[in-house]
């Protein structure tokens, strides 16, 4: 592959596509209000905002999903509309969206030149698309990939892989990504690192989405804040620390990210002894009330096979499970709620909300389900409950698809608050919520811990497992490969996760 | 960190290895049908009578004809996410349309297919705009224009009407051997529906759409002009098995069509096929299959001389048992 090197910020910052006022309502609510943004080649640009803020949709205003209401795109100084993603497509503009845009069913060729499949003599050249796939996976070094593999089969980080290939493939020379990291682990943010590096040098403007302060610091050449879908401002990223920018996000400074520990562990809550089914083995350890423990591992290590079992969907098939200390069989979801089990999910879109419902019945799903004759009480603790999840939505009865990615996560939280839970499992809560309101998240989390609760927290972010657990459990390979003390730190996590290096 | 990035790959990396011979509905439909055979062959040989000889074929490959037809089309559909319930009314109006054109003449075969294909097409066409530029459901939108068809047929026709050519109706009875002309040229298009759909950007594209519309959308493809796309060719094949009907009958009949219940057979024999309701994946080769499955049952009936209300209930406890098969399928592999 032709790889050009260009260096980044350029002598000659050519804007390669501008972003003029750009002002979009849905329904009446403003949601931008006149945003600038202009991408030059060879830059990584990152914009961040708090949950809601307007980013995506800035995002897809640029790949032609929304027009815009008022305002100019001006791609190499000629001003275009896109009526369709298209459009945007045919002018070198490829999106990766917050929310996968692959198909389950097909194969990974399939969905890299969907849309775009060579023809010859009447026929998609399968052959072509195949050996051009084979081609931009190994160029990103991924070997583990074949074209031809059905994408369902695939794990979270190769679908993002796949993705970021078919945005490639495209042969964009804009490239705008909507949290790309949200879904991989720390090891695999690397990966990633080094890909957007290499896109940047070959002259490609690229736009970085991302509530992770680290990665926009490592990798953006320039930062633009948004708050309110308002601009804020826009700066090269030396002249920022991270403190600037997060006041100029949430619009106040903001004082320690984690709440410190107050409360005391109290009785063993939930126990597991030996307990174990096909990707788990061997589990044995307490979660006591008012503590927070934390789950590290790296991905596929069983961190969200332990939360699936203890719910129920994939019950244990060995050992025993005790609840203040009464030996139970959790055989489903059903069950698992009646014995005051919460279980946030990892994937909210799928397992976690209705979409199409709104706010309020995804917030009430689990308590209409089970508990009777509480509908009296509903009205005056939903708002309550909402705000202290700090969910950004018109109404309780907005649609749960309509809300910002961030909100959707904060929907799925409150759902099992609205049950006070005694167990509590959160799998990668904070996946996508911007630092203001992780910072509510986390508060939020400790107070439910010194109210008695026992919370079970797994995380790739290593940084906020750290931060938060009183205790942390790492996994390797489906068994338990230690439990280390709160306050450990990265490396000694990392070496039991993975078994290498300087293991304690 | 690249001992952490090899362990990363190898975790991941093993199930996506797995691509060993893998039983896919198409598969499993050719058994069932297999085995369908095998004890329909046992009963009706009880039953002192023999089911796979001459006219046995000949009649599991007529009956399979007409339904065959309308469930390529109906294939096509169902991938791109959608349905067509007005395609037995549609049967009825083509049949018509062909027959009263052609008034006997042997010089306007052409002309009389070709309108009833034309009108067929048209038909497709305010299905496929409806549900795209309407945004109707695509249930609701086919419902409502095959009321509108039913009214048209209601207030114009009472019985049969126009003639067929003689010259034409050989297309009804002509054979090779046991196997029907026409039941030739129906697999013949199912084998270019095949190609159509597995090998054509178009096809793709049906796949995609149904798969997820939004999806398709985002990565550039043409949702609307794919629905449309999808809803004029099943219309056209339905238009085709009117036609056909027409050449059989010797005349157009405004009801054949909802008589054979061709609409909901039509679904019930994609979906027997293998073909997921909400679209996506699927194809021509298990519709087929479905349609075999369903013609060879109704001839082990005729043979065994069953009552009509026992015939009803074998085949819906098959259908059933068929899409409780899939969906268990499915649920599986999704875990493993
Ligand atoms: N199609 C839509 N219809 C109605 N409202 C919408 C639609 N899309 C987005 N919104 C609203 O626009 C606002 C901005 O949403 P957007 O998704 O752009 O936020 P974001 O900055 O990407 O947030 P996050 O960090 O949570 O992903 C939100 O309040 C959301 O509810
Ligand atoms: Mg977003």
């Amino acid at each position: 592959m032709a790889v050009t090197h260009a260096t980044p910020g350029a002598e000659h910052p050519v804007a390669v596509v501008r972003l003029e006022g750009i002002e979009k309502s849905f329904f009446g609510v403003p949601v931008l209000r006149g945003v600038d943004l202009s991408l030059r080649a060879g830059e990584v640009h990152a914009l961040v905002g708090e949950n809601g803020a307007g980013k995506s949709t800035l995002l897809k205003v640029l790949a032609g999903v929304h027009r815009p209401d008022a305002g100019r795109i001006v791609v190499r100084d000629e001003e275009v509309s896109f009526a369709a993603p298209r459009d945007a497509q045919a002018a070198g503009i490829a999106i990766i969206h917050q929310e996968f845009t692959l198909l389950e069913h097909r194969t990974v060729a399939e969905n890299v030149f969907l849309g775009r499949e060579p023809v010859r003599r009447g026929q998609v050249d399968r052959r072509a698309m195949e050996t051009e796939t084979r081609r931009l996976l190994d160029w990103l070094g991924e070997d583990g990939i074949e074209p031809g593999t059905e994408v369902a089969r695939l794990s979270v980080a190769r679908k993002q892989v796949v993705e970021i290939v078919k945005a490639l493939s495209a042969d964009a020379t804009v490239l705008a990504m909507d949290e790309p990291t949200a879904a991989l682990a720390d090891n695999e943010v690397e990966l990633l690192y080094g890909l957007v590096r290499r896109l940047r040098d070959r002259g490609i403007a690229i736009l970085y989405v991302s509530h992770r302060m680290r990665e926009v610091f490592d990798l953006s050449e320039r930062i633009t804040v948004l708050k309110d879908g308002a601009f804020v401002t826009c700066a090269p990223t030396a002249d920022l620390d991270t403190d600037q920018v997060v006041r100029h996000m949430v619009g106040r400074p903001l004082e320690a990210l984690y709440p410190e520990r107050t409360g005391v562990p109290g009785a063993v809550r939930i126990a597991l002894r030996g307990a174990g089914n096909e990707r788990v083995r061997n589990l044995t350890f307490d979660v006591r009330t008012g503590e927070i423990v934390g789950v590290a591992g790296l991905q596929g290590s069983g961190r969200s096979a332990i939360a699936r079992a203890i719910w129920g969907v994939e019950p244990f098939t060995t050992g025993t499970v005790e609840l203040d200390g009464v030996p139970t069989r959790l055989t489903g979801p059903r069950t698992a709620v009646r014995k005051g089990i919460g279980y946030v999910t990892e994937d909210r879109k799928g397992e976690g909300l209705a979409l199409r419902q709104s706010v309020r019945d995804n917030t009430l799903l689990v308590r209409r389900a089970a508990c009777r004759g509480a509908e009296a009480r509903h009205k005056a603790d939903l708002a309550r409950l909402l705000g202290s999840v700090a969910v950004v939505a018109r109404s309780p009865h907005q649609e749960v698809r309509y809300l910002s990615g961030g909100n959707q996560q904060k929907v799925v939280l409150g759902k099992w608050l609205a049950v006070r839970p005694r167990v509590l499992i959160v799998d990668e809560p904070t996946r996508g919520v911007d630092v203001g309101a992780k910072q509510a998240l986390y508060r939020l989390l400790r107070e439910l811990a010194d109210d008695g609760m026992a919370i079970l927290m797994i995380s790739s972010e290593l940084p906020e497992l750290i931060g938060m657990s009183d205790r942390i459990l790492v996994m390797r390979e489906g068994a338990l490969a230690g439990e280390l003390p709160a306050g450990a730190d990265e490396e000694t996590v990392m070496a039991l996760a993975t078994g290498h290096g300087a293991a304690a | 960190m690249s001992a952490v990035r090899e362990q990363v790959r190898r975790r991941s990396g093993a199930p996506a290895r797995a691509r060993t011979f893998v039983i896919t509905p198409v598969v499993v439909v050719y058994l069932a049908l297999a085995v369908l055979l095998v004890i329909g062959s046992v009963l009706v040989g009880l039953h002192g009578g023999v089911l796979l000889d001459h006219g046995g074929v000949l009649n599991i490959l007529t009956r399979g004809t007409v339904l065959g037809l309308v469930a390529i089309g109906q294939t096509l559909v169902i991938v791109t996410g959608s349905l067509d319930l007005s395609v037995a009314y549609l049967v009825g109006l083509c049949s018509l349309v062909a027959a009263e054109t052609m008034a006997g003449s042997t010089a306007m075969i052409v002309p009389g297919v070709l309108a009833a294909l034309a009108v067929a097409a048209v038909v497709g066409l305010v299905n496929g705009l409806v549900i795209t530029v309407l945004k109707a459901n695509a249930f609701i939108a086919t419902l409502g224009v095959a009321l509108v068809l039913r009214g048209y047929l209601e207030h114009n026709y009472t019985g049969p009407a126009g003639t067929v050519p003689r010259a034409f109706q050989h297309i009804g009875y002509d054979r090779i051997g046991p196997v029907p002309v026409a039941a030739l040229l129906m697999l013949l298009l199912a084998a270019a529906a095949w190609w159509y759909l597995r090998r054509t950007r178009t096809g793709y594209h049906m796949y995609a759409v149904g798969g997820d519309v939004d999806v398709a959308r985002l990565s550039g493809v043409r949702t609307g002009r794919t629905i449309v796309t999808a809803h004029v060719l099943c219309a056209v094949m339905a238009g085709l098995a009117g036609v056909f009907l027409a050449g059989r009958l010797g005349s157009g009949a405004p009801y054949v069509g909802t008589d054979a219940g061709y609409d909901l057979e039509s679904i019930a024999a994609v979906v027997l096929g293998g073909t997921a309701l909400a679209g996506g994946r699927g194809g021509v080769a298990g519709t087929i299959g479905g349609v075999l499955i369903l013609s060879t049952l109704d001839t082990i009936f005729d043979d065994l001389e069953l009552d009509s209300f026992f015939k009803d209930v074998v085949r819906g406890v098959v259908l059933i048992a068929a899409v409780a098969l899939y969906a268990r399928r499915r649920t599986a592999g999704r875990s493993a």
